[in-house]
């Protein structure tokens, strides 16, 4: 199908954009890369009167690495971050996760901010901003403020943005030179959503793990990192997930989901980086 | 505010004017209003890949992109590919090798398949698999595709 009519709106720099979210009337959208709007749009899932265009921005774009944390604007697309040298040096866990994102011709327009402001519970990025400890800069009439992604992730295509306000960047805490990361996710075919899947990160032996595609959203889980931290055997750490209130839909239940997840974990244990 | 927006942008290397409506996506536009039909319009939610066109030198779905996001950019479709000789010898193994039936995946495929060579994909099946995943064919099965992608990448080897 075809999306229905809405006004297109482009703003060229962040107040305008803002300014513009803070007028809006009805049913107002931001628009980032699409690649998820349009499908929702094209199947009338989504309707919005009118789409705010994001892409002249520039507020929004660009890898810069401060002082201790890198900071990713909104607009960055998947295939930027797989390309950028700073990214790929510093937070390797990007390169294990984003070829798992959909197709090349999806990586190319689809972005960070956009995943992260749709929240997804299967998509990829919310479940690495947990693991990586982000901070989501957002923009709003009410002034600029910052999120833990801890605090982000509030539900089901649910998070803690208010109406008015846009992801700006993401910080992530610069990792350290021990750092290791790991990654797996299951799918019914490669690009798919996650049927189940894994991101964990390790410092200094402080574990943060996230799980996605198993519950309403992207979750840590506390029991399971402190268990590693233990050095507990895996078989322990993996019974600790029972603790997870897992999703049933008509690609696989609750169970198949806490089995698959337990997999996911498994591997992604066992290929940590090094 | 406006439900129709004024876009300029090259098309093939030509530049092209006009005004779109906002919700006309840019594999329809190129498809009906420049008669470009060689990008091809499957499920319009960007998973079977009949559209993949060249933006910017990236490929991406017609379908998942508004004709108004399009205004100042370069857009190269399956015409263009073909009269710049871009896919001349894609095409020619994709015969050789039978890697077609219908038809109706192979602009799409052709485009995915310039993506995997131009960012120096290797003569690697399993890699190519991966890569064209994105692009659904339901005659050949694959495998023709993935052998006429493995000869083109190892004949400009040689």
């Amino acid at each position: 199908m075809k999306a229905p009519d809405f006004d297109y709106l482009r703003p060229s720099n962040l107040d305008e954009a803002l300014g513009m979210m803070a007028d809006s009337q009805g049913d107002t959208m931001p628009l980032a890369g699409g690649q998820s709007l349009m499908p929702m749009m094209n199947f009338r899932i989504a309707a919005p009167d009118a789409l705010i265009d994001l892409a002249d921005v520039a507020e929004m774009r660009g890898i810069t690495h401060e002082y201790d944390s890198i900071k990713i604007g909104a607009m960055t697309s998947y295939t930027q971050l797989m390309s950028d040298p700073i990214v790929s040096a510093k937070i390797p866990l990007f390169g294990l996760a984003i070829p798992h994102i959909a197709h090349d011709a999806i990586r190319n327009r689809g972005t960070i901010g956009g995943s992260l402001a749709l929240a997804d519970p299967a998509a990829e990025m919310p479940a690495l901003m947990l693991t990586l400890d982000a901070t989501i800069e957002v923009a709003g009439k009410t002034g600029p403020r910052k999120i833990k992604a801890d605090d982000f992730f509030l539900g089901y295509f649910d998070t803690a943005l208010e109406e008015d306000e846009l992801i700006v960047a993401i910080h992530i805490p610069t990792p350290n030179s021990d750092h290791q990361f790991g990654f797996h996710e299951l799918t019914q075919r490669h690009g798919d959503y996650a049927l189940a899947g894994v991101a964990i990160a390790v410092s200094n032996n402080s574990y943060r793990v996230a799980l996605f595609g198993v519950a309403d959203r992207a979750i840590r889980v506390p029991m399971v990192e402190a268990e590693l931290a233990r050095g507990g055997n895996t078989k322990a750490v993996l019974d600790n997930l029972k603790d997870i209130e897992f999703s049933s839909d008509l690609k696989a239940n609750g169970t198949t989901r806490q089995r698959l997840a337990k997999v996911a974990l498994a591997r992604a244990i066992e290929r940590m980086t090094l | 505010m406006s439900r129709s927006v004024d876009i300029a942008l090259q098309v093939n290397g030509e530049d092209v004017k006009a005004t779109v409506q906002s919700r006309l996506n840019l594999v329809d536009f190129l498809r009906n209003e420049l008669g470009l039909t060689g990008s091809h319009v499957g499920c319009e939610h960007g998973v079977c890949g009949a559209c993949t066109i060249i933006v910017d030198g990236d490929t991406v779905r017609g379908c998942l992109m508004l004709a108004a996001q399009a205004n100042g950019k370069e857009v190269m479709t399956i015409e263009g590919l073909a009269d710049s000789g871009k896919s001349t010898a894609l095409q020619a193994a994709f015969t050789k090798r039978n890697a077609l039936q219908c038809g109706f995946c192979t602009p799409g495929m052709l485009a995915s398949a310039i993506g995997y060579i131009d960012a120096g994909g290797d003569a690697n099946r399993e890699a190519i698999r991966q890569h064209i995943s994105g692009n659904y064919c339901r005659c050949t099965g694959y495998q023709s595709i993935v052998d006429a992608i493995c000869d083109v990448i190892e004949e400009a080897r040689t």
